[in-house]
């Protein structure tokens, strides 16, 4: 009898503890992003701008017009498509090369395979800034390596940032050497959790190395692939560095991603309530996309 | 004989992707240290023609203030390191190992918070520091750097492996929560803390649009602001602008380098279970 008072005791004084464990933590997470987050709905549904960051009492509720004004701005379809144009080019270029080289890396046959892992990885902890002032020169139409390296196989000069498609093409080429490790390093572990036993089995139905890959292999990372997948596609809609460094999202907003639109829109005319709506379809269109690839893979192995 | 052909393939295959993949970083490097004038001419040359010069880096740290950026970037990912690391070790112990009512409700909560883009909360956040006067500040940057989840869950997922025995063994003994926190979980999470603490420094010391948006002063401006600003008058200077990549990139490359093992975990555990 008495030994649950004091059972309770300790627990009361663990809970306690508890909380001036999280106490740090939760104060900053509170403060610096919940109150945001609300405050960002709220910003949406004003019309915030200038006027408003020199008296609050200038803003004045709008409700949808933000948004509405979203939907009929062609600057902002143009937008929408251009970033859509990264994510679709972006995330199957870099799936293929994470997944290739972490075929090529996890081979029984390849030598040094922690080098392979460590150079492929490097360029994802490297400056985003640093890297596109570099690839800004290596893709200068006379004096870039790009064009050189081109040049000698025998492909004419082409103007990577001049021209609006070969723009998007320099920076989705960017952002996928970029991430590509990333995702290698996640499919080398999944390689390494397919069950040896499988691979077994089927050497002694007489199955080829290439007969392996294509029945075991590629489907036990499936569920790998959509996780890498729907990473990448994340980073890749919220693409902000990379235009804004090499295009400046030009030529004529021909490369601008959603987050410059917003960055722009937020910070150069300070147009805060217009920006907080890009936002909410920023995070609104990454909530679709992702169901959607989850969807599709439910859906998929329900066959 | 049978199967060197293959073997051969397949590493000349590796060798050639990982010289491209490191090319861009090698260039960067030979241009930074070549003549002026010699990048941006023909014939285009790999490495630096003559004696590999000094002029550039000389020039940044000289001329155009590099020195502080550098600092700015070092004082900044260590604060925000510091902070984070402590904040978020004691608050996935707490999910991790205290017993209190709506622990589990509160964890989810803040893991369900992990599906929202920065880009949602830059705006108002902005428009906070400003009331509280946090802009242009250091603190300011740091602030908006420590309020993560994503160290409180890395945290949390090492420290469910801690035995519960030996906390409970300590606490019949008498010690306070606090007292076993230091002297028993810190040392165990040591693994996990150097690994956060990498993946902390490294996101901190890349961050651009956070210190773009936040510092006005250029004397406060951090490595990416500065090359980005750089960029924008000495664009012609193509060696001056490898330097600056250079020492930006260089630090967190070495550091990824040294401690990758760690780097690497944190992204599978993170990625592994989310």
């Amino acid at each position: 009898m008495t030994a649950v008072p004091a059972a309770a005791r300790r627990e009361r004084s663990e809970a306690r503890a508890a909380w001036g464990f999280l106490a740090p933590a939760l104060a900053a997470i509170g403060l610096f992003f919940a109150i945001p987050l609300a405050g960002a709905l709220l910003l949406s549904l004003t019309d915030f701008d200038i006027y408003a960051v020199a008296d609050l009492g200038n803003a004045r509720f709008v409700g949808l017009r933000n948004y509405l004004r979203l939907v009929a701005d062609p600057l902002f379809w143009t937008v929408l498509r251009n970033t859509l144009v990264f994510v679709v080019l972006g995330v199957p270029l870099t799936l293929i090369a994470a997944l290739g080289g972490a075929l090529m890396v996890h081979s029984s046959l390849a030598r040094l395979p922690g080098l392979y892992r460590t150079v492929f990885f490097a360029p994802v902890v490297t400056t985003l800034v640093a890297v596109a002032v570099v690839w800004r020169y290596l893709y200068h139409p006379r004096f870039g390596l790009i064009n050189h390296g081109l040049g000698l196989v025998g492909i004419g000069p082409i103007d990577w940032l001049g021209e609006p498609g070969w723009a998007m093409v320099a920076i989705t080429l960017l952002a996928v050497w970029r991430t590509f490790g990333y995702g290698l390093v996640i499919f080398v572990v999944g390689l390494e959790t397919v069950p040896e036993s499988l691979y077994e089995a089927a050497s002694l139905d007489g199955a080829g190395r290439w007969q392996k890959l294509r029945d075991i292999t590629l489907p036990q990372l499936k569920p790998t692939a959509l996780f890498v997948a729907v990473l990448v596609t994340v980073q890749v809609f919220q693409i902000f560095a990379e235009p804004y460094v090499m295009t400046r999202g030009g030529p004529l907003h021909a490369t601008t991603s959603i987050t410059l639109l917003m960055y722009e829109q937020g910070f150069r005319w300070w147009n805060m309530g217009q920006a907080a709506a890009i936002a909410f379809v920023l995070f609104a269109l990454i909530l679709v996309t992702t169901g959607l690839q989850v969807a599709l893979r439910r859906w998929g192995s329900g066959r | 004989m049978r199967r060197t052909a293959p073997v051969l393939a397949l590493n000349a295959a590796l060798a050639f992707l990982a010289l491209l993949t490191v090319a861009p970083i090698l260039w960067m490097v030979s241009a930074s240290l070549m003549a002026s004038g010699e990048a941006a001419s023909l014939p285009l040359r790999l490495l630096p023609a003559a004696a590999p010069s000094l002029e550039h880096y000389r020039v940044l740290f000289a001329r155009l203030d590099f020195a502080r950026a550098l600092g700015n970037s070092l004082f900044l990912a260590v604060a925000i390191t510091g902070v984070s690391l402590l904040a978020n070790s004691m608050a996935g112990y707490a999910f991790a190992k205290l017993r209190f009512r709506g622990r589990d409700r509160l964890f989810a909560l803040l893991v369900a918070t992990l599906i929202v883009p920065p880009q949602v909360t830059v705006l108002p956040l902005f428009l906070e520091l400003r009331v509280l006067g946090l802009v242009n500040t250091f603190t300011g940057v740091i602030v908006a750097g420590i309020a993560t989840v994503f160290g409180i869950f890395l945290v949390r997922q090492f420290a469910l492996g801690i035995p519960d025995d030996l906390l409970d063994a300590a606490r019949i003994d008498g010690a306070s929560e606090l007292r076993i926190y230091w002297t028993i979980v810190l040392p165990l999470l040591r693994p996990i803390l150097l690994t956060l603490g990498v993946f902390t420094f490294l996101a901190a010391w890349n961050d651009f649009m956070w210190p773009l948006i936040v510092l006005t002063d250029e004397s406060k401006y951090t490595l990416p602001v500065a090359v980005a600003n750089l960029s924008g008058e000495h664009v012609q200077d193509t060696e001056l602008m490898m330097a600056a990549a250079v020492v930006t990139v260089a630090p967190a490359l070495l550091l990824f380098l040294a401690l990758q093992r760690y780097y690497v975990r944190g992204i599978l555990m993170g990625g592994v279970k989310g």
